[in-house]
């Protein structure tokens, strides 16, 4: 049973038992069934749909529009262009902190991306709205792209990411690789990806005077309220947001882009609840992306196969009216130790919608290079990729010289090794094949992802019939937030989890800060966990000062909360039940509030992340240069894991990314013309069911008292990362031939 | 325009009016009949969301217009197992979805469902999960929970075929 003490004197503990329990989905039923309403399956009284039409060229002006036609189809209402959009509060290319994404909201005619929304058509019926924009037939003043990422001078950026440094350094790189015995440096691509949640962005958006409601999937409410506020000049109270359940996310939901915005004021112009729901198509543009990257990587290591030196550089390309910079390099930051290590970035601008956060941002295409990398050095040394990793193990973050609050990668390694048979691999490439004479070749790699919180807050009541309930406005994209955060919750109150109702998903409900960062359930975790603290030490009081109570002046030993019941810590057959405790007191429900945040004392201490390994197999083709994953084992450990089941369908869902990452993802640009080629799901593969071979994921116990009182790492994310380079150095072992450019195809593995 | 098709749907026949030529069958069962349960993840055929049974078929319902079905019959999501939601019981096929943790975001879960009832219908993959990910291979999961959903799937199969062999014995005694 875990124990969850508190920090607050008198020391009150509270025993539950939910939290580590592989509990089924609580919203199972609803998601099975149909009944769950994502955010598009809302159909308001008199609501009309939107269609948005989007830009054909990358860079220009659209100089006519044919809204004539378009108002001529029977069914359309309105066509909404920049001579009638509503004007708004705030320039949308305000830029007011580093969160705040410039969008283009029809308040003029220059195109800056391909895919850029250019017009609204609203029309009683969505047949009719896709028509008028089909009628629409923009004319446009084109300027020639710019595109790839030599289009033009590169600078150095500031920051990179969410606001770390652009370049960091410790130890003399040049000496490091000078004093090496072997050295090696190669330049590893990777492509733009785009998100696609298969749950396209919607929008389905009611006005009331000034009072606004809207169902659309978010990832971060309270930032999607402010957003609107200001761009909309109403007050944040009077916006109220419902994302019950989102189609997925994976970063392109975090932040509340263009076309969502465009809905509310298509809503505003037509006087009329408006849906707008994107096509596929449109989402490889104004809702974020991965930029491309290339890296440049540098080692040197020593007779022994130490490393001296880690360079790690590398270029990546943002919008050219914005600023997001992948921050690939600084994956090499926190897993191998070396003496000297420089990690710097560099950017060029190119006519492309502006790149976001997307699931393990930097990590993603830093790790598939540094791991790619890693078995490089290791062959260079003439060593076991394992052998090497071990031996260049980090006991202190390489790049700060902090201690680890907890690091169990040592374990990863050994169980993930052990379950998938490393020890078996020969060393030299093409060493394997099958009985249908596939090349078969194993590769490994390290999974590294920062332990995040953000800020949180959650509330907590118990009422007089000894149930609980606990609000919090968190995010449900599929990690489990319904299941794993109640469980939290029952425990948080010492209470069964069927005692407790627990509310969330709408924007009524205190702020539970982003769904992001692999970070959402610690920091919301821990806000729950504070609530219900306060709470119980409230409740502890009006027991402990009451004479009647059998608690009475327990007050230095303080109590415990388990099922319902405070028991004396002292003498455990004391208690009381909570409801005897409120009946007594008059008292209808206590209240309690949480937040959850970082402890900055915590975090200046430790470096806090979560790691894993993860060992492929591959088997390729010789013939046709085929590649099929055959084979994925994962071993991770991020601190407490609150539900297994949840847990474990994280690290399958983040490996399958890198699976995609390494074999699949690749958004193609035009060169001439800025416009992206493969804009659908049928060009832009993601894998399906049969790409995905038999996967383990190995969950290695992890214990750590830093992170925060939960112990709560993230998972989420994770997974991404060691996955892809456990992929290309395993089609290496098969064949011989080391890729550098993602995603790895056949055409590059045909002279195997 | 106005066009009249009647629609067997989830078992009830229902007669139809069609305001537009152009509607698609899903776009029917989303924006006209309120059966929201089937989704809509690219409107081309290329991603499995929108599957129905059409006539016991499994079928692309972004890819077909509802003119063209006058007298079918289309089981949704909503129909496999009514009442569900009130605590009846689910149809075997999502009650495994539900402990293979087939889903995370749960939006392409009615495509699977629906295509994994067909599958099974089918009888094309037997118990060779190899098979079974080929014949589910329409179904696109971005969440990644394609090892829950071979599981459910191969699960559901043999709870499928146990019940149906037990009935079949208690028919022949
Ligand atoms: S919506 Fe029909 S296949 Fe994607
Ligand atoms: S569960 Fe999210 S797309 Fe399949």
């Amino acid at each position: 049973m875990p124990e969850i003490t508190l920090t607050q004197a008198p020391a009150h503990i509270r025993m539950g038992s939910s939290i580590g329990q592989p509990l089924t989905r609580r919203e199972g039923v609803l998601k099975t069934t149909g009944a769950a309403r994502f955010a598009a399956d809302n159909h308001p009284p008199g609501m009309v749909y939107a269609a948005l039409a989007v830009s054909s060229i990358a860079r220009g002006r659209v100089t006519a529009l044919n809204v004539a036609a378009a108002m001529a189809h029977p069914g359309v209402i309105e066509v909404m262009t920049p001579k009638n959009a509503p004007k708004l509060a705030l320039d949308p290319d305000a830029k007011n902190n580093p969160f705040m994404f410039r969008l283009d909201l029809l308040q003029n005619d220059r195109v800056r991306y391909a895919n850029q929304p250019i017009a609204v058509v609203v029309a009683d019926t969505l047949e009719a709205a896709t028509e008028g924009v089909a009628l629409l037939e923009p004319q446009y003043e084109a300027e020639p792209a710019r595109t790839g990422l030599d289009s033009d001078d590169s600078f150095a950026p500031a920051a990179v990411g969410a606001g770390s440094p652009a370049e960091e350094s410790h130890g003399d790189i040049t000496a490091g690789l000078a004093a090496a015995s072997v050295r090696m440096e190669a330049v590893y691509d990777t492509p733009a990806q785009y998100h696609n949640a298969m749950e396209p962005h919607a929008i389905v958006a009611a006005w009331d005077g000034d009072t606004l409601s809207i169902d659309t999937p978010s990832q971060g409410m309270a930032m999607a309220q402010a957003r609107i506020a200001g761009l909309f000049g109403i007050a944040p109270e009077g916006i109220h947001i419902r994302s019950p359940f989102l189609g997925g996310g994976f970063g392109s939901k975090g932040l509340f882009s263009g076309p969502q915005v465009l809905g509310i004021m298509a809503a505003r112009l037509v006087g009329r609840p408006v849906k707008l729901v994107l096509r596929r198509e449109q989402m490889f543009g104004p809702v974020g992306h991965r930029a491309p990257t290339r890296q440049t990587l540098r080692m040197g290591a020593d007779g022994q196969g130490a490393l001296t030196a880690l360079s790690h550089h590398t270029k990546t390309a943002s919008s050219t009216f914005d600023d997001f910079f992948e921050p690939a390099a600084n994956a090499s930051h926190a897993l191998y130790a070396s003496p000297a290590i420089a990690t710097s970035h560099e950017v060029v601008r190119i006519d492309t919608g502006t790149p976001l956060f997307m699931r393990a941002p930097g990590e993603a295409p830093g790790s598939a290079a540094l791991e790619s990398a890693i078995d490089e050095m290791a062959l260079a040394c003439g060593m076991d990729p394992l052998a090497f990793r071990l031996k260049n193990y980090a006991e202190m973050e390489p790049i700060s010289g902090k201690p680890f609050s907890s690091k169990a990668l040592r374990q990863c390694y050994e169980q993930g090794a052990e379950r998938f048979g490393w020890a078996k691999r020969p060393q030299a490439p093409r060493q394997m094949q099958d009985e249908a004479g596939m090349l078969v070749g194993w590769g490994m790699g390290t999974a590294v992802f920062p332990a995040l919180m953000f800020q949180g807050q959650a509330r907590a009541m118990l009422r007089q019939d000894g149930t609980g309930v606990v609000e919090t406005g968190a995010h449900d994209m599929g990690q489990g937030a319904w299941t794993a955060l109640a469980q939290i919750a029952a425990d948080s109150l010492g209470l069964d989890l069927d005692r407790i109702e627990f509310r969330s998903g709408t924007s009524d409900l205190p702020d539970a800060g982003i769904a992001g960062g692999s970070a959402h359930t610690a920091t919301v975790g821990t806000a729950i966990h504070g609530a219900g603290a306060d709470v119980i030490g409230k409740l502890a009081d009006l027991a402990m000062d009451d004479e009647r109570s059998p608690l009475f002046g327990a007050g230095n030993a303080g109590v415990i909360a388990r099922g319902g019941r405070l028991h004396r810590r002292d003498d455990d057959g004391r208690s009381e039940s909570y409801a005897d405790i409120l009946a007594r007191a008059g008292l209808a429900e206590i209240e309690g509030r949480g937040t959850g945040a970082i402890d900055p004392a915590a975090q200046a201490a430790y470096a806090m992340h979560a790691h894993g390994a993860v060992f492929a197999e591959v088997k390729v083709d010789p013939d046709f240069g085929q590649v099929r994953v055959t084979r994925l084992v994962g071993a991770f450990a991020a601190g407490t894991v609150v539900n297994p089941r949840m847990v474990r369908s994280q690290y399958y869902g983040g490996m399958i990314w890198g699976v995609s990452f390494a074999l699949h993802e690749h958004a193609v640009m035009d060169k001439r013309s800025g416009r992206l080629m493969n804009p659908n799901l049928a060009e832009y593969y993601v894998p399906v069911n049969a790409d995905v071979p038999s996967i383990e994921a190995i969950l290695v116990e992890e214990r750590d008292i830093h992170v925060n009182a939960l112990g709560i790492k993230g998972v989420g994310e994770i997974g991404v990362t060691g996955t892809a380079g456990a992929i290309a150095n395993a089609v290496w072992h098969a064949t011989g031939v080391r890729v550098r450019s993602f995603p790895i195809t056949l055409d590059q593995l045909l002279d195997a | 325009m106005s066009l009249s098709i009647t629609l067997t749907i989830n078992g009830a026949e229902r007669a139809i009016t069609l305001d537009d030529p152009r509607i698609t069958l899903l776009d029917l069962l989303r924006e006209r009949l309120d059966l929201t349960g089937t989704k809509k993840g690219c409107d081309r055929g290329q991603c499995g969301a929108c599957t129905v049974l059409v006539d016991g078929r499994r079928v692309n319902s972004c890819l077909t217009l509802a003119l063209s079905h006058d007298g079918a019959d289309i089981l949704t999501i909503e129909g496999v197992a009514q009442g569900a939601t009130a605590g009846e019981p689910l149809h075997p096929v999502q009650a495994a979805f539900i402990a293979h943790d087939g889903f995370q975001c749960g939006f392409c879960t009615p495509g699977q469902i629906m295509s994994a009832i067909g599958m099974i219908q089918e009888g094309q993959a037997g118990n060779d999960p190899e098979r079974v990910r080929e014949a589910m291979s329409g179904n696109l999961c971005r969440c990644g929970a394609y090892v829950g959903i071979t599981e459910a799937v191969l699960d559901a199969q043999r709870s499928m075929a146990e019940t149906e062999a037990a009935s079949g014995r208690r028919n022949a005694a």
